[in-house]
């Protein structure tokens, strides 16, 4: 648990006298989760509350030509039973576009479909009951007249003639293209030495947070009142379209956040089966509490990835890279996801191919197409794992064909570290970056000339071992350009209130939340001190509509840059208005003072003079002995959003060394590393679990995880038996490294962090196994690398 | 045929008598019948280990046992075993390594360790990894957890000895057989 303390930064927040950035600051909020104590939305039980369940589609696309619910609503406990029409007469329907994603189309989605089925677990029918197991009991009984109808499963063939379309009103199965040009691609092909092409698929996986979705909604009539606990990533997002497609004044509906077990990405949607039960409340003016079991976690959430990528790369004959291309095509479900959309993650892709390398000619294509499977949608490190595994599967292939050492060939092509502020080939702008150092610092702490020297004597013992690289970039921070330019109510910036309550104590509200990555650390450590006081001062308060200022939540790596940057200016204001006070009281000039640890001192010698305990009473219950005419204010409010960068682009280099059994095709992970820039770490060791948590699910994706689906669109392993997660008995220990470059865009220059590892863990580990093949003439591209992959392609089955 | 049951137990070295229905399974009982809500629901089919608890000294998936089946059965939740102060040591270790992060899976992950350390407390890295290969972590990637039960590596079973409640000694019995 290395502290990074900073000094004489000439930023004010890192130079602040007993400063808590950059210390290993406990979470607050930790203790009572190691105790048992959260608060999910499970366990929360109100009053007259009755549970909701779903009759979900058997079928992957089918008509539905008729609902029977007699004999449902005959069976005991049960409250009512909720056809789609009934539904769509107290909710509009929405749809997922963003208007800057040129040409993105999408059907209007209803909470319950009325005229057909999509895909295989589409919520059709609600049923509330006075539990949740009678009211799956009652939903076994709803009829529904099936008109079975031809599927459209392979995103291959989604866009062919004689396939259906899923949308007629849409004329064909094609969300989103974008076609995307720099330089000159083909003057680059006809100029090199070498052009190296071939073809990676990315299985569709999916988040399996260990909490399920689900809310608990509460509509009180009579004063038009929707209240919703949701564990939700975004509060003031949820807000706002619930209030828009219940038409609802947004004042009247109120989201809070408790704890929340693991989101990434997944409780960031718009899901149908969560309307439907908050209107369920509204139909029946009492609480429900819909809680997703497994299987409808599995066949609901939001899957990812699933992209079919054709990749290039153009290179001379000393291994300079000249040129890349990319053909991706992406199969995302039967609609696009509200409000973000299912095309950010093709779009990414395009944007941040070849991202760590200096080249000027590029061109791209993705096809964003839809079919009859789960919704596909934003989900930790969206686009970066295939951006990722694109560019350093070919960057290793060219290394290969030059005879270059990987890392050797990666060095020659970095932008180099003292050559920013620079746009990438794509117009992608980039503050500050730091390949070469990460690269550096990695290749350090792996000792990479002994693992050579290691695999190749386990070679000569027929043990096959690889090292693989992947260095990456990341957008964090994202500005309004993200999603608010595209139409998209979706909070960019954040705000914070700091107040001081009569005992010197601080309460803290924010926009930002909390899933269990540690932003109560982060808020609290950031207004510890911009402020001046202990953290043990601090209350925070996050995840409520009602009692926090407007804020975009938890996504995009932007909890800490742009949730923090706002606490530390409001801290900086808090403290100037508490100094006000305090001159008033002392009849001192404010400059002369400053807060340490909970007390006003003289700025230049430290001396004690008065202690916020005795501003605040003095404040509070004898405003009559300050001066006249000075009013003391112990709340301060301010908002931060990034303004000169559209996005924090962050950095690093992964790298894993992994040994392949060849007889079973078993890949045993021995080591992984990660070196990663986030400009100003907050928290070291949260940074540093961050990082960990984020390779495993890189690592999850390539290795293990896969939504499996047949001809027909059934998925075949909605279960935890079968669809296989990472455990801890095939994990290596993963040693992280840091280099800093903050950002300008703000005070504290923290960029995010959270993301990071997912996004090279999966790159590493194919060029670390195809190095391990190497022997072998074998090659493998297409994730998850089952043993049965791995044995294929060393021709043994 | 009535679909209810009548059962008599201990939880958390509290006597509890209560009418359930039948198909209730243990840890739903738990969490809506006795309000102890830190044991978590994550799967229902026995492969997370979100619902670990500990019944007559053993830890079972509490998704997977009848209500019906815990008649006369001593069970401990992590409530329990928090209050008896038999795992601070760990819960301590949790948090100062970071060792969890959403919390959700961690009342399960905790009882699943304190069975380990029971059983081995001078347990290896690997050894750590492979007794809690049943409890899913999204979160951390586990390592955070190897390192907390290192921290506290030898102390946990001395320590439930000691913290000397009744229940809590009870529980240990049947472990260490």
């Amino acid at each position: 648990m290395n502290d990074i303390i900073a000094k004489d930064t000439g930023r004010w927040i890192l130079d602040r006298p007993n400063s808590y950035i950059g210390r290993s600051v406990p979470r607050p909020n930790a203790p009572r989760l190691a105790e048992g104590k959260g608060t999910f939305v499970d366990d929360i039980e109100l009053k007259r509350m009755v549970h909701a369940a779903f009759v979900r589609s058997p079928y992957a696309h089918a008509q539905i030509n008729g609902i029977d619910t007699t004999a449902a609503k005959a069976m005991p406990g049960v409250v009512a039973v909720v056809t789609p029409q009934e539904m769509a007469e107290i909710c509009t329907p929405w749809v997922g576009v963003l208007t800057h994603l040129e040409g993105l189309k999408s059907a209007p989605q209803y909470p319950l479909p009325l005229d057909a089925a999509r895909w295989q677990g589409e919520a059709i029918v609600a049923v509330v009951a006075n539990s949740r197991a009678e009211a799956e009991d009652a939903a076994a009984l709803v009829e529904i007249d099936w008109e079975v109808l031809p599927v459209v499963v392979d995103a291959e063939k989604a866009l062919d003639t004689d396939t259906p379309v899923i949308h007629e009103s849409l004329g064909d199965n094609l969300a989103w293209r974008r076609n995307a040009d720099f330089g000159d691609v083909d003057a680059a092909y006809a100029d090199a030495d070498h052009v190296i092409e071939d073809t990676f698929i990315f299985g569709r996986h999916t988040g399996v947070c260990l909490e399920t979705r689900g809310l608990v909604a509460d509509y009180e009539s009579s004063e038009d009142q929707l209240t919703v606990w949701h564990n939700n990533q975004c509060p003031h997002m949820i807000q706002n379209i619930l209030a828009t497609h219940f038409g609802l004044e947004e004042h009247r509906v109120r989201v809070i956040t408790r704890d929340v077990g693991g989101s990434f990405g997944i409780k960031v949607h718009t899901f149908p089966d969560e309307v439907t039960a908050v209107g369920l409340s509204i139909m029946l003016k009492r609480p429900v509490k819909y809680i997703a079991d497994r299987l409808e976690s599995f066949t609901s959430d939001i899957h990812a990835r699933d992209h079919r990528v054709k990749g290039k790369i153009a290179i001379k004959a000393d291994g300079t890279i000249t040129a890349f291309e990319i053909d991706d095509l992406t199969g995302v479900g039967p609609y696009s996801m509200y409000p973000r959309t299912s095309a950010i993650e093709a779009n990414q892709v395009v944007n941040m191919i070849g991202g760590p390398y200096l080249f000027e000619n590029y061109r791209a294509e993705a096809n964003v197409v839809y079919q009859n499977k789960a919704m596909m949608c934003q989900y930790r490190a969206v686009g970066h794992p295939i951006k990722c595994a694109v560019t350093e599967g070919l960057v290793d292939q060219a290394a290969r064909k030059v005879g270059m050492d990987p890392v050797a060939f990666r060095q020659k092509n970095f932008h180099a570290d003292d050559s920013y502020p620079k746009k990438s080939a794509q117009g992608m702008p980039f503050e500050n970056l730091s390949h070469e150092e990460c690269m550096t610092k990695m290749l350090a702490a792996m000792d990479y000339e002994a693992l050579k020297a290691d695999r190749a004597a386990k070679r000569d013992q027929g043990i096959y071992r690889g090292i693989g690289f992947a260095s990456f970039i990341e957008v964090t921070n994202p500005s309004a350009m993200f999603y608010g330019v595209g139409g998209a109510r979706i909070s960019a910036q954040d705000g914070a209130t700091l107040r001081l309550d009569a005992k010197g104590n601080v309460f803290v509200s924010t926009g930002a939340t909390e899933q269990g990555q540690g932003m109560e650390a982060v808020i609290s450590q950031v207004a510890a001190t911009a402020v001046g006081v202990k953290p043990e001062r601090l209350k925070i308060i996050t995840g409520d509509t009602e009692h926090t200022p407007y804020g975009g939540g938890t996504w995009g790596s932007r909890a800490a840059g742009i949730g923090g940057e706002a606490v530390a200016q409001a801290g900086r204001q808090l403290r100037i208005q508490i100094l006000a006070a305090a001159a008033a009281m002392l009849q001192e000039d404010a400059d002369t003072l400053d807060i340490r640890e909970g007390v006003v001192v003289d700025d230049d010698t430290g001396n004690e003079r008065i202690g916020l305990d005795e501003i605040g009473r003095i404040c509070y219950y004898r405003p009559d002995t300050l001066p006249d005419g000075f009013q003391a204010e112990l709340v301060a409010t301010k908002h931060y959003v990034p303004r000169k960068f559209p996005f924090a682009f962050t950095n690093g280099a992964q790298a894993s060394y992994l040994e392949v059994d060849t007889d079973t095709g078993f890949i045993k992970l021995l080591n992984h590393w990660c070196v990663e820039d986030c400009g100003t770490v907050i928290n070291p060791l949260l940074v540093d679990e961050q990082i960990r948590g984020g390779v495993v699910q890189g690592l999850g994706g390539a290795l293990w995880e896969e939504c499996l689906y047949d001809d027909q669109g059934q998925m075949l392993n909605a279960n935890m038996a079968d669809y296989l997660v990472p455990m801890a008995a095939e994990l290596p220990d993963i040693v992280c490294g840091h280099a800093t470059s903050p950002t300008s865009d703000s005070d504290l220059g923290a960029k995010g962090a959270g993301e990071a590892g997912t996004c090279g863990a999966p790159a590493a580990v194919m060029n670390a196994l195809n190095d391990a093949l190497s022997p072998f003439e074998a090659k493998l591209t297409g994730m998850p690398f089952t043993p049965k992959k791995v044995l294929t392609a060393l021709g043994k089955i | 045929m009535d679909k209810n049951v009548d059962i008599s137990l201990t939880v958390n070295g509290e006597k509890i008598t209560k009418r359930v229905e039948a198909r209730t399974n243990l840890v739903d009982f738990l969490r809506y019948d006795v309000g102890l809500t830190g044991s978590h629901v994550g799967c229902e089919h026995g492969v997370c280990g979100a619902c670990t608890i500990r019944v007559d000294g053993r830890i079972v998936r509490g998704c997977l046992m009848a209500a019906a089946q815990a008649d006369g059965a001593d069970v401990w939740t992590i409530e329990g075993v928090t209050e008896t102060g038999e795992i601070r040591a760990l819960q301590d270790a949790f948090v100062e390594r970071n060792a969890l992060q959403c919390g959700f899976c961690t009342p399960g992950m905790l009882l699943t360790i304190a069975e380990l350390m029971e059983r081995k407390p001078d347990a290896s890295r690997d050894e750590i990894r492979e007794y809690i290969s049943g409890n899913y972590c999204r979160c951390t990637g586990y390592q955070a957890i190897v390192d907390a039960v290192e921290m506290t590596r030898g102390t946990m079973g001395r320590m439930g000895a000691s913290a000397g409640k009744t229940g809590a000694s009870v529980g240990r019995k049947g472990a260490s057989a």
